[in-house]
């Protein structure tokens, strides 16, 4: 286990920021950390960075209470972030990477590893102010990893990237889990959760609601339906669900029918496909999850308080 | 330990070799040496001799008027038209009218082609207002010698009865260079102060702070960016104060050179020796004045004011940029920091405005109460200082107490102010009250 948080409680002056939040997150792992704006996230990863102070709780950096040496081996990415913009390019680096405990030559070595991959090297020199905002965007993401993290906490890291840089930042994050790193990935984008993550926890109203593998959290919201596509006739086919299964919806396209079935007594996959094979001729058949976004939406949205109606009734 | 030196090294490192402090560093004592400058070249002898006209309705009664050598009194039966009419065809430079009612009126006209110097039209009024006087003397029959004895320049001298018996005068003198420090605190306080405050600003807006952060600690931040800034101060001092000295030498060598005609530029012992005997020879020459024992410059202790200095400016800098510090952190560009710069810029400004009241009375309950309170100690004390410490000085346990005040005050004002900074620079958005700022105060850590 790389990371233990462990009950932790926050509040600022009567607001309550954080109940009693735990996640567990194993070495290599790539976690998101969903919920809305405002649901206490960012307020987590702080006090993950020891920036605020927990009200009660306890964090656990590779089985340690976390500290500021500890902290050294976390590279952080917040929402709200920037560089110095009269500092070169190299300057800062060094600077930033001093600050984590890098050596000014070894971060010298690190960072034109790093700028010659992203084709950056000719800027070295140059002003952060006087660099595109793309390039800019590189140079926030290879000051927070140069000192090689062993856990990267990105808050939001595409925010207002073009889609170019956002493939090539992706690239690297997985790049760094296959070296082993571990990264929290706290978004509410959630396509790009469903494809980077492994494991998630969604924090709504300052409460951890849901946590578990993406997949182990999509299959607890299956509904047990499944999407048939098919040629041949609809009565047929409707005939051969029989009693197991039912038609909810279907689609006309050409010859091809798509329609929607939901099983009525926990028939599974390998059932269906037995009724109707011999009825019409099979497409496709797969089972129909959830996605993350449908499941962050339901979640979210059936927590919220309902508004008081006295004052109409 | 090691990373509050990254902060202070880049704190340093990034303003020194900013343009605008090389600027400042360079003109600064530039603009000092002018004014030293400026200030020899007003006082500095007539090179250019007058050759003057002088019209006497009273004829003969002014004919014993005298000139020097750069001061040629033409004195005949003129008529003041007859006087301009030559005047305007030759080259003498002025007409001085002496007219009728002179004795009653006090008062005389000189007519120029090019305006005389300051120290012409004074030797001028000088030679004219011995012979008024004699003329009033003949006129009420009173011999010189009687004169001379009745005629008074009254002084009143302020001196303080001390409790132990001690008599003290109130030097003047000295306080006004007192304040003179005082006032360089101010400035100080002032211009470095703002520099912590606009660089906890550009850290906020720049957003790098919350990377920052989760490296250090706020506190080692704050820290460093203040400790930082207080060393590029001591840098432009260092700097200023040698530039000054070095300027002024020149100045100063460069007047004496087209004064006196001396080359300076030979071996120093001889100019200075050369130096001194042409001053001796020279009562008109103010330059003297520096050699004797009582000059101001010389009744002044320098080492005890430059290391007060040092401190008064150290301990009212750190107290204040912390303030500075705080305010930064509190808003989210510069626009905003009006409202909360008031109640830091108040104390400093009534500082200021009663150090120039304590020039006059260094020793009432205002000098002595507000040169022990931290908030404007730096200044006012440094405006008593100068009459030095203990025996016929400021008290020893005075200058000690307002020391250990504001040791003691930086200390409380540092943690209050990391207080506000912890909150203030993670704090984006809204623009917080006086109110919120003391909710922040009491939120634990």
């Amino acid at each position: 286990m790389l990371l233990k948080v462990e009950n932790i409680s926050k509040s600022f002056s009567g607001h309550q920021a954080l109940k009693d939040v735990s996640i567990e997150i194993n070495q290599g792992e790539v976690f998101g950390l969903l919920g809305p704006n405002g649901a206490g996230k960012t307020t987590l990863i702080r006090i993950i960075n020891q920036i605020i102070k927990q009200d009660s709780g306890s964090v656990f950096l590779n089985g340690n209470p976390i500290s500021k040496k500890e902290i050294e081996k976390i590279g952080y990415l917040p929402e709200e972030r920037g560089l110095y913009k009269k500092m070169t390019i190299l300057d800062q680096s060094i600077y930033l990477a001093g600050l984590k405990g890098v050596p000014k030559k070894e971060a010298k070595i690190r960072l034109k590893a790093w700028l010659e991959k992203f084709e950056l090297m000719p800027w070295v020199n140059k002003k952060v102010e006087d660099l595109s905002k793309g390039m800019q965007q590189k140079i926030q993401f290879i000051v927070t990893v140069l000192h090689e993290p062993k856990l990267l906490i990105l808050d939001e890291p595409f925010s207002g990237f073009d889609p170019v840089n956002t493939n090539l930042i992706k690239q690297e994050i997985l790049n760094l889990k296959q070296n082993g790193t571990t990264i929290i990935f706290s978004t509410h984008n959630m396509a790009s959760v469903e494809e980077i993550c492994e494991k998630i926890a969604l924090i709504n109203k300052s409460e951890k609601i849901l946590s578990g593998s993406v997949e182990d959290v999509r299959k607890s919201y299956s509904k047990n339906e499944f999407t048939v596509g098919f040629e041949g006739n609809l009565i047929a086919f409707t005939n051969a669900l029989w009693t197991n299964f039912e038609l909810v919806d279907k689609q006309q396209k050409g010859n091809l029918t798509i329609a929607r079935v939901k099983s009525v007594n926990e028939s599974n996959l390998n059932k269906l496909a037995e009724s109707i094979i011999p009825s019409v001729k099979l497409r496709f058949l797969e089972e129909k999850l959830p996605s993350m976004h449908d499941i962050f939406v339901q979640e979210v949205s059936e927590k919220k308080t309902q508004p008081k109606t006295d004052l109409y009734e | 330990m090691n990373k509050i030196w990254l902060i202070i090294q880049r704190e340093y490192t990034t303003r020194v070799k900013k343009k605008s402090f090389l600027l400042l560093t360079i003109l600064g004592p530039m603009l000092m040496a002018g004014l030293f400058v400026f200030i020899a070249w007003l006082g500095m002898e007539e090179t250019e001799t007058q050759n003057i006209i002088v019209v006497d309705d009273q004829y003969p009664a002014f004919k014993t008027i005298k000139g020097d050598k750069n001061l040629n009194f033409e004195y005949g039966n003129f008529t003041l038209e007859e006087a301009k009419q030559m005047f305007t065809s030759s080259n003498y430079t002025a007409v001085l009218y002496l007219p009728e009612n002179i004795t009653y009126a006090n008062t005389a006209i000189l007519y120029f082609k090019k305006q005389p110097s300051l120290f012409s039209v004074k030797n001028i009024e000088n030679s004219v207002e011995k012979i008024v006087e004699d003329l009033k003397l003949d006129l009420f029959k009173i011999d010189r010698e009687t004169f001379d004895k009745v005629n008074t320049n009254f002084h009143l001298n302020a001196v303080k009865f001390s409790e132990s018996g001690n008599e003290k005068e109130i030097d003047l003198e000295k306080n006004a260079v007192g304040f003179v420090f005082g006032l360089f605190i101010y400035m100080f306080i002032f211009l470095y102060g703002v520099q912590v405050m606009r660089g906890v600003i550009e850290e906020k807006t720049n957003r790098i702070v919350e990377v920052i952060v989760c490296s250090v600690r706020p506190f080692q931040l704050m820290l460093g960016k203040i400790i930082g800034v207080a060393m590029v101060g001591f840098t432009q001092f260092i700097i200023w104060i040698i530039l000054t000295l070095a300027l002024y030498t020149i100045a100063f060598q460069v007047v004496m050179a087209t004064q006196y005609g001396v080359d300076t530029i030979g071996p120093s012992s001889q100019i200075s020796a050369d130096l001194i005997g042409q001053m001796q020879n020279n009562p008109g020459f103010d330059s003297k004045m520096l050699l004797q024992q009582d000059n101001i410059i010389n009744r002044i202790n320098f080492p005890l004011m430059l290391s007060m200095f040092a401190f008064y400016f150290l301990g009212g800098y750190l107290l204040y940029s912390a303030m500075f510090a705080a305010i930064g952190s509190a808003v989210d560009s510069e626009t905003d920091v009006q409202q909360f710069m008031l109640p830091v810029t108040l104390p400093l400004i009534a500082a200021y405005i009663i150090s120039i009241f304590v020039i006059q009375n260094p020793d009432g309950p205002a000098a002595f109460w507000f040169s022990i309170i931290p908030f404007t100690s730096p200044i006012v004390m440094m405006t008593r200082l100068a009459v030095g410490i203990g025996d016929g000085g400021i008290p020893f346990w005075e200058v000690g107490l307002s020391m250990s005040l504001l040791i003691i005050a930086f200390f409380i004002i540092v943690w209050l102010a990391s207080k506000i900074y912890n909150v203030g620079i993670l704090m984006y958005g809204k623009k917080p009250s006086f109110k919120e700022l003391l909710k922040w105060l009491k939120q634990a850590e």
